[in-house]
């Protein structure tokens, strides 16, 4: 006999959980009603969110929709509720709600800035989404081609692009019905052809989206495209002949040079030549909400390039790179972003050599890039450091030269550590774009204290205000649940 | 450490040391800022041969071998890697690492691809194999080292010992003419060292150049023709390993023998 011998022979069936553990009851008595202190708390807590919502939700839904001035929207809530208090005004909205979202864009030009913001999203899905197909987004982008030439006013021309548009729409959407294998394997052997990556649409959207927004001839746009061309066609036929050091930097002076000297008369000379274009809208007619999609998506663009190449400076051996890149990166994230947007808009007149038209947005866009490329640059930095040393080690041993390393390795795993950083940068610019208010630029805070200035309006705020942070909201709120989305389809279950 | 008893016989019929030099290295000095870590080391490894270097830890085994392709550098001395004189030259670094495949404690997989991606990520883009025929090696090694179901999971989702292995089979699909190994059992659980050192076992039966930084004295005793030990930056015995397990000369390694061995 023994106490501590002991032998299991059968093994125990599984059981049922008791009652008070599951469904709704379960629930409720784990996450609100625990303990007597948790039960005082979810009542107080509802209590609140009761009390809030008592007085937001009347207010925006019993309120006014069609009046033209402040004063007849009083009367309006006067003879419907009795009172004043406690309603919103929306008429103001309803009747300046294109003046906020376009400033005092053409109304009949309109449609550009939309198509403008169509095919920014055409031209992001491939890199947002790997979930659509090549097929699908060649698609897409034909049928918004399509809708555009039947939207414009008719001529020979237009009738061609129509015709062509809605072939090209008719003949990939025919193929995506018919071809039905989900599987790449599957279409090939149906005959299908492996469509161009839409990514090339991507890389000409930043030089189409400004023509359109902009308008003008198309010949801006396409010289300052041909830099890159120069660049390229200088780096790749200079490495036979000299070290990639050299080839590297003869090509970025090669476009640099073409853009600041001779593009400049190329595209004027082409302009006066062959005057093919659109018509020409003037940066001070830009406002609005637009102001800040456009201002957004271009420091969005371009900082988190620039912040890669500064984060990768700011580690580099080299000392003279490193000092340049710390330098860049304390003195602009030492400075308020408002006074760099002065410097934008005043300073830099003083610089330019007299009669240089140097667009006021474009400066704006020059420093907010900048600006969130300093920030974006020490994020990034974050995850970097956050990598373990084997993973360089493990790139080197196996004869990875330096840039293989950081595009294959290194950047994939330290962009995605910085995941959460980056987009609240993103974000956190984006809202920024507000700032340009205070330089005279009519974005909606500048509008909306313009909405005041009519005497029709005069002391309405609440209302503007509430549409403004709606309108940030969604676009913030999307970046930020998009961020999640990409946490969790890059979750690979490592550490 | 414990002997590992390897339950099938050794083949050593293409364990052959041939005559051709594959590492040379002569009077090589490193320091660590002031700290000198490794003092006039003279080494010469044929092809064929299979070297494990043991010591305490602080000895500089590893920064040996990591001197090897560059991973540290040395300031004095000369280092041949298979007729290349290692020096500070881009080129011929990126020409020895392509020749030397290196296994580390910590495997060092990466942990944002597949394990087929891992495996072909270099055969791809510095072999420029195209990627047909870089899967096709990697499945063949895969296969190998026994783990081809894996090809497709994620090396977060494997075991210590499976990870090892595939650490082995990535640095194999690029074909190395000299395996260095930087302690590859050491952060695997007593279980998974068995599988590890047999994958290792058969690349040394296949007549492969290995240098072996290891605690295994089994795995030295079986397989190595040469036991290297090292104290304080020093090379202080060498010999074949049945002389030197049984009858070590100087009085550093027969106490670090008696350490390792004696529990």
């Amino acid at each position: 006999m023994s106490d501590v011998s002991f032998v299991r022979t059968e093994m125990l069936p599984e059981q049922a959980p008791p009652g008070s553990e599951v469904g709704v009851i379960g629930w409720l008595r784990h996450n609100l009603f625990s303990s007597w202190i948790n039960g005082i708390l979810t009542v107080l807590s509802l209590y609140a969110i009761y009390y809030v919502l008592a007085g937001i939700l009347p207010w925006v839904f019993l309120s006014v929709w069609n009046a033209g001035s402040l004063t007849e929207c009083r009367e309006i809530m006067n003879a419907t509720w009795g009172g004043t208090h406690g309603h919103a005004c929306w008429g103001v909205i309803n009747e300046r709600w294109l003046q906020l979202l376009f400033g005092f864009y053409p109304s009949y030009l309109y449609g550009r800035p939309i198509l403008a913001l169509v095919l920014l999203l055409l031209a992001l899905t491939p890199i947002l989404f790997n979930m659509i197909s090549r097929r699908m987004n060649w698609f897409l982008l034909a049928l918004a081609f399509f809708v555009t030439a039947m939207l414009m006013d008719a001529s020979i021309f237009v009738w061609i692009l129509r015709i062509g548009f809605a072939a090209a729409t008719l003949f990939i959407g025919y193929q995506l019905v018919t071809l039905s294998g989900s599987d790449r394997a599957e279409q090939i052997a149906q005959g299908a052809k492996r469509l161009p990556n839409p990514l090339m649409f991507t890389a000409v959207y930043p030089f189409l989206m400004p023509w359109l927004m902009w308008g003008g001839t198309i010949w801006p746009p396409i010289c300052a495209a041909l830099g890159f061309v120069i660049g390229f066609v200088v780096l790749r036929f200079g490495k036979d002949h000299m070290s990639e050091l050299v080839t590297m930097i003869a090509a970025v002076a090669a476009a640099v040079i073409w853009w600041l000297v001779l593009s400049g008369y190329v595209s004027d000379g082409l302009s006066s030549v062959l005057p093919i274009g659109i018509e020409a809208v003037e940066s001070r007619k830009f406002g609005g909400f637009m102001i800040a999609i456009l201002l957004g998506v271009v420091a969005i663009g371009a900082s988190l390039p620039i912040g890669v190449v500064l984060a990768l400076g700011r580690q580099s051996d080299l000392v003279i790179v490193k000092a340049l890149c710390v330098g860049f990166i304390e003195f602009i994230r030492g400075v308020p972003l408002i006074t760099l947007l002065f410097v934008a808009s005043l300073l830099l007149n003083i610089f330019m050599p007299p009669g240089t038209n140097f667009d006021i947005i474009l400066r704006v866009m020059i420093m907010m890039t900048l600006f969130s490329a300093a920030y974006m640059a020490e994020v990034i930095r974050g995850g970097l450091a956050a990598l373990p040393r084997g993973q360089y080690e493990g790139a080197d041993s196996l004869g990875l030269d330096y840039w293989q390393a950081q595009r294959l390795i290194i950047m994939p795993q330290a962009l995605k550590v910085s995941i959460p950083g980056i987009v609240s940068t993103f974000i956190g610019i984006f809202k920024d774009t507000t700032l340009v208010s205070i330089i005279g630029l009519f974005d909606v805070i500048g509008l909306a204290s313009a909405i005041r200035a009519d005497t029709s309006w005069n002391g309405i705020y609440w209302e503007l205000f509430a549409f403004i942070a709606f309108l940030f909201f969604i676009v913030c709120f999307s970046m930020s649940r998009y961020s999640m989305y990409l946490e969790r389809k890059l979750q690979t279950g490592h550490r | 450490m414990s002997e590992q008893a390897t339950a099938r016989e050794i083949d050593r019929s293409k364990m052959q040391v041939s005559d051709q030099v594959a590492i040379e290295i002569n009077n090589m000095n490193k320091w660590y800022g002031a700290f000198h870590v490794l003092r006039d080391i003279n080494l010469t490894v044929n092809q064929g041969e299979r070297i494990v270097i043991a010591g305490p830890s602080g000895s500089g085994k590893s920064t040996l071998i990591r001197c090897l392709n560059a991973l540290e550098e040395h300031q004095q001395g000369q280092i041949t890697v298979d007729g290349t004189v290692l020096s500070n030259d881009l080129k011929n670094i990126d020409k020895i690492r392509r020749e030397v495949g290196m296994v580390f404690q910590h495997f060092n997989l990466f942990p944002h691809l597949t394990i087929l991606e891992n495996l072909t990520l270099a055969p791809i883009w510095v072999r420029k194999t195209p990627k047909k025929e870089a899967e096709e090696t990697a499945m063949h090694f895969l296969e190998k080292v026994k783990i081809p179901e894996q090809a497709s999971k994620y090396p977060g989702q494997l075991s210590g010992g499976q990870q090892q292995r595939v650490a082995i089979a990535r640095s194999l699909c690029m074909k190395p003419r000299i395996m260095l190994f930087d302690e590859p059992t050491s952060a695997l659980d007593p279980e998974m060292i068995k599988e590890v050192l047999d994958t290792m076992i058969e690349l040394a039966e296949e007549g492969m150049t290995m240098l072996v930084v290891t605690h295994e004295m089994g795995f030295a005793r079986q397989v190595a023709n040469r036991v290297i030990f090292m104290d304080a930056g020093q090379i202080v015995e060498q010999n074949e390993p049945e002389e030197f397990f049984n009858n070590p000369k100087s009085e550093r390694t027969k106490l670090f023998l008696s350490q390792i061995l004696g529990h």
